[in-house]
């Protein structure tokens, strides 16, 4: 994906400092200004069948996860069984995007998923902090494709993102698209410990200059995970690259999303800022556990006129 | 534009808010018929809202000798006692925040979330500001002993109807004086409120009169002999009447009048907020706001991509009814209003520049204007020097930082501006070139009672909100 | 060295002072003073006097506060050095060491009034945000008749970055200060001098659209001063209304602040 430097830089940046060049010339994030259009974005009033269709939109846009040291073969194959049927009272109720696991559990969810259409997705590259040598985390993806999954989430190194050393980050990503074979590449900037928006969008404009599929918030392991904000710039920086580069790249914001009427603002973001062609389980993700189960609560007081309860559902 | 996603209908309640089918004129503590009355219309449907008293000179006569008969007490009270009336008031009205919300956005035509997220929170604060100033002003550097001047004549305008009477009545009460105020022809309503605000305060009668009517009320105000203060917000053409009018009286005399503002983008500029910024600056409350952003001067190497941005933002603009929270741009305010925005606009055609507004249906019904912007608009064009006051932006370039400035401050006005730029050094240069008495730079439209606001040149004189405001309600 | 009989003194013409030179009224006319011919200034004078005003305005106002206050000071110096001949003026000493003390006086505030009438503002919100005063740009000034009074009007206005034109009712001690003026690093423009009456210039001061303040303080008609103050609302001129006060008392920081403009800035804050 590197490009050759054939014409007046119109091409992708090459050299590590015509990156850093690149990135450090993309328009600046104003925090305040940026929070503050986040923060308006979520007091929009979404109520009655515009509700109902962005629960189950956002349902459709779950990526089911458990990435816990104690998972086991039988939870993860109860979480694959709770991703085919999130409700199994309704019917109607639609199945989550995919389900997310450590690559040791891959085996296990592909049982039971097999054939579903719900997609498979790992963390691989010494997830989640990525402070493995190389061929490590390039023999952990193609071990996780091997054993089923068909999307690779895989982290960035952040240490040498933060030290400035772009290119290795960009060549890692490279490396790991190509060990991904066929299945899709979700790039983790771990957007918490990048500790500005700037870095937000320069990370977000790097992992797709270097070949990612989708661009993903948070490992879910550091304090601060999904935002608002950084949803905003992820999805600014897609809808940006899109129209230079006519490539779309999805997002995933993941962490932290915990309750409907947070899933509902992340679909009003995507509504106001890219619109249409984002508004789908195959631009857009939800990387998140407890979240399913508010969604499915909400989606029953809307079918049934009153609320829910959680007894009533699942606790995969 | 995006259709895989559309909101239901999400109306605030009216329920909350109950209009009289009548109003009286507040005076001394009661309220009064007057001889003629007047009706006040919802912009958004043209229904009648409620009739309202016109005061006539007699009624005006007797609202300012009230207002003189209460000085002498009010004046003489303590200022740590007027502080707590207007503590009281600040608490009324946060706890009456909904119902004047509504209220507002029913008389005035402005979306909810405005006058719920911006108006009264503001309302609420600036009477907190000024109720901590009243014990305190020997300290506030206007001398150890400031005086209040006496009766006060307020004359405000229809955008911010309950914003503009915190900002004039809250400072006059704090140092002392006492109150007539007369609220827009069009926008009456939340003034009477807060006439019941002040009666469930326990305010003593006479502190605050309200007298109704349209702009000859508002000139035996003004006119008035027994009137020590006029303080006026409005247009700059009124705003010079009244200056010629209290010539020679020896009346103090604020005014904040129109504008005309700047906003500049240089090419290094954080884009995304930029357009936003842009985007609250004028299309926040349909344009009506004095210190708009209504001039957009983008750098001649960015204006393609900023454009771009800036209509796909403006296309996602939710025009309609000002009740709906999901509304982002209510009603015009009048259909005189209307007609004035209609006119400018065709005006800005005809002179060539070229016209742009995002799709939008607008409801049949009541006063609305599409968000409009203007492309290829030089400054000599009248789009670009008279004050529209809706949401119409004229766009024009620059070159260079110093061509920004020269532009900026080639108006009569000076009342506000905004600079965008990620550049500190050119931040703070341009900031102190600009003639204007409020400069934003990578945000707009930024309201707080501590922050002075207020005009250079035809923007009128004396600033309102902080410490600067105290003084002109001072001896 | 004593006048001898033989020697004829000679006298001094008194002109106008306008953008840093002394010229004669365009129109030709003087008028009688204490047998002095003094040029009576015309409309035509005080537009040429706006004219140097505004040149001047930008680049005085963009002085450092140090710089201005130095040159204050040194007005002060120079009028110290000329008291003798404000003296043969008919100014009493005490007068003139209270003009000198004015001008010191006002040197010391030209770094301070920021301070005093601005400041930062404990907005709600990230923000940084900050009030500071701005000299509002050309004020004419319709002097007082005294020395003290006219160093009083001219020097508040002055020292924050304002460029004056002064119609004044004194026109010896005037022109003299000009000269004093002239010799203290002033640069040209910022103080522009017309001799003449008020109420034949001031009316075009007033409506004059490049003018942005008018002082009022030696207009001693009040149906004149009303009349300016009506006409001075056409472009909604900052006016102050005559005063009848006593020139040696404590001037306060009202003059000063009754011509600048408060800016405010705003700024977010965020890493």
């Amino acid at each position: 994906m590197t490009a050759t430097a054939t014409s007046r830089l119109s091409g992708l940046p090459d050299s590590p400092a015509d990156l850093r060049t690149f990135l450090h010339g993309l328009p600046g994030v104003d925090k305040v200004g940026v929070e503050a259009r986040a923060a308006a974005l979520g007091t929009r009033s979404v109520k009655t069948t515009a509700k109902a269709h962005a629960i189950d939109l956002a349902i459709r846009m779950v990526d089911l996860t458990t990435l816990e040291g104690a998972d086991t073969p039988g939870k993860v194959r109860a979480l694959s069984a709770k991703a085919l049927r999130p409700d199994p009272a309704d019917a109607t109720c639609p199945q989550v995007a995919a389900v997310c696991v450590y690559p040791a559990m891959v085996p296990f969810a592909a049982e039971v998923l097999a054939g579903s259409g719900v997609h498979l997705a790992s963390v691989a590259t010494a997830f989640p902090s990525g402070q493995a040598p190389l061929d490590v985390k390039l023999a952990d993806t193609r071990d996780a494709v091997a054993a089923g999954a068909d999307e690779i989430d895989m982290v960035i190194s952040r240490g040498a993102f933060l030290a400035g050393d772009y290119a290795k980050v960009f060549d890692e990503i490279v490396a790991v698209k190509q060990a991904c074979g066929s299945a899709h590449l979700k790039v983790i900037l771990e957007t918490g410990e990048l500790a500005t928006y700037d870095n937000v969008r320069r990370a977000s404009w790097l992992a797709m200059l270097a070949g990612a599929d989708f661009i993903k918030t948070s490992t879910g392991k550091v304090p601060v995970a999904a935002t608002l904000p950084v949803t905003l710039i992820m999805l600014e920086a897609v809808r940006d690259f899109r129209a230079r580069y006519g490539r779309q790249v999805g997002v995933k914001p993941a962490g932290g999303i915990r309750t409907t009427k947070d899933a509902i603002k992340y679909l009003v973001m995507i509504n106001e800022t890219v619109g249409d062609d984002w508004l789908s389980p195959d631009w857009f993700r939800f990387g998140a556990s407890s979240l399913l189960n508010d969604l499915l609560m909400q989606r029953t007081k809307l079918t049934t006129g009153h609320y829910a309860g959680p007894d009533y559902f699942t606790l995969d | 534009m995006a259709t895989l996603f559309e909101y239901a209908p999400a109306p605030e309640s009216r329920s909350i808010v109950s209009i009289a089918p009548s109003y009286g004129l507040f005076i001394d503590g009661e309220f009064s018929e007057a001889k003629d009355t007047f009706k006040t219309i919802n912009p958004a449907d043209e229904e009648t809202l409620a009739e309202v008293a016109l005061a006539g000179p007699e009624d005006v006569d007797r609202a300012v000798a009230a207002a003189r008969r209460a000085f002498e007490s009010w004046s003489a009270l303590p200022g740590s006692e007027r502080a707590k009336y207007l503590f009281r008031i600040a608490r009324i009205i946060q706890e009456r925040s909904r119902e004047l919300a509504v209220l507002e956005s029913l008389d005035n035509g402005k979306p909810i979330k405005e006058s719920r997220d911006v108006d009264l929170p503001l309302v609420a604060a600036h009477f907190f500001y000024y109720a901590g100033w009243a014990d305190k002003l020997k300290y506030a550097g206007f001398g150890p002993d400031p005086r209040p001047l006496g009766v006060a004549g307020q004359v405000i305008p229809w955008n911010f109807p309950l914003l503009m009477l915190a900002w004039k009545i809250a400072p006059a009460l704090a140092t002392g004086n006492t109150v007539v105020l007369k609220p827009a022809e069009t926008t009456p309503l939340s003034a009477l409120f807060f006439a019941d605000v002040c009666r469930q305060a326990g305010l003593p009668a006479g502190v605050v009169n309200i007298v109704t009517g349209a702009g000859d009320t508002g000139r035996y105000l003004v006119e008035h002999p027994d009137v020590n203060k006029v303080a006026f917000t409005g247009s700059t053409e009124v705003g010079r009447a009244i200056a010629r009018s209290v010539a020679g009286t020896g009346k103090k005399l604020t005014l904040e009048l129109g504008g005309k503002a700047a906003n500049i983008v240089f090419d290094d500029a954080p884009i995304d907020q930029a357009v936003e910024g842009i985007v609250n600056g004028i299309f926040f409350n349909q344009g009506h706001v004095c210190c708009a952003g209504s001039r957009l001067l983008v750098q001649e190497s960015v204006a393609e991509e900023l454009l771009d941005s800036l209509k796909r933002r403006m296309a996602t603009l939710r025009v309609g009814d000002p009740l709906d929270k999901n509304t982002d741009v209510g009603a015009i305010n009048s259909a005189a209003q209307l007609a004035r925005i209609t006119e400018l606009s065709e005006i800005g055609a005809q002179e060539g520049a070229e016209r742009w507004s995002p799709e939008c249906s607008l409801p049949d019904r009541g006063f609305w204007f599409a968000p409009t912007i203007f492309t290829g608009v030089t400054q000599a064009h009248r789009i670009a020097r008279e004050e529209i006051f809706g949401p119409v932006l004229s766009v024009l370039t620059f070159r260079t930082p110093a061509e920004a400035v020269e532009k900026a401050n080639n108006t009569p006005y000076g009342l506000s501006a905004g600079i965008w730029s990620d550049k500190g050094s050119r931040i703070l240069a341009v900031a102190d070139q600009l003639r204007a008495g409020v400069v934003w730079a990578n945000t707009f439209n930024k309201f707080d009672p501590t922050s002075p606001f207020g005009g250079y040149k035809e923007s009128g004189y004396g600033r309102e909100g902080g410490r600067h405001g105290l003084e002109a309600y001072l001896a | 060295m004593p006048e001898s009989a033989t020697r004829l003194s000679v006298r001094k013409t008194y002109k106008l002072y306008v953008g840093g030179k002394f010229p004669r009224s365009e129109s030709g006319r003087t008028y009688l003073v204490d047998g002095d011919n003094v040029s009576l200034a015309s409309r035509k004078d005080a537009r040429d006097a706006v004219v140097a005003a505004r040149a001047a305005q930008p680049k005085w106002a963009g002085a450092t506060a140090y710089n201005r206050g130095q040159v204050l000071y040194r007005i002060a110096e120079m009028l110290e050095a000329r008291r003798a001949e404000f003296k043969a003026l008919g100014v009493k000493g005490a007068e003139v060491d209270a003009a000198v003390d004015r001008w010191v006086w006002y040197a010391g505030w030209s770094d301070k009034i920021a301070q005093v009438a601005g400041g930062a503002n404990p907005v709600a919100g990230p923000f940084f945000n900050i009030s500071a005063p701005e000299p509002t740009g050309v004020v004419a000034l319709a002097a007082p008749p005294s020395l003290l009074g006219l160093v009083s009007v001219i020097a508040p206005a002055i020292v924050t970055g304002n460029t004056v034109v002064v119609i004044a009712a004194n026109p010896q001690a005037a022109v003299t200060l000009a000269e004093v003026l002239a010799t203290s690093d002033v640069p040209g423009g910022v103080v522009n001098i017309l001799t003449g009456h008020a109420a034949e210039i001031a009316p075009w001061l007033a409506s004059h659209d490049d003018v942005n303040a008018i002082d009022l303080a030696g207009v001693d008609d009040p149906e004149l001063a009303t009349e300016l103050e009506r006409t001075a609302a056409g472009t909604l001129k900052r006016v102050l209304r005559p005063v009848s006060l006593d020139w040696a008392e404590d001037p306060g920081v009202g003059r000063m602040t009754a011509l600048l403009e408060t800016k405010t800035v705003w700024h977010p804050k965020g890493f």
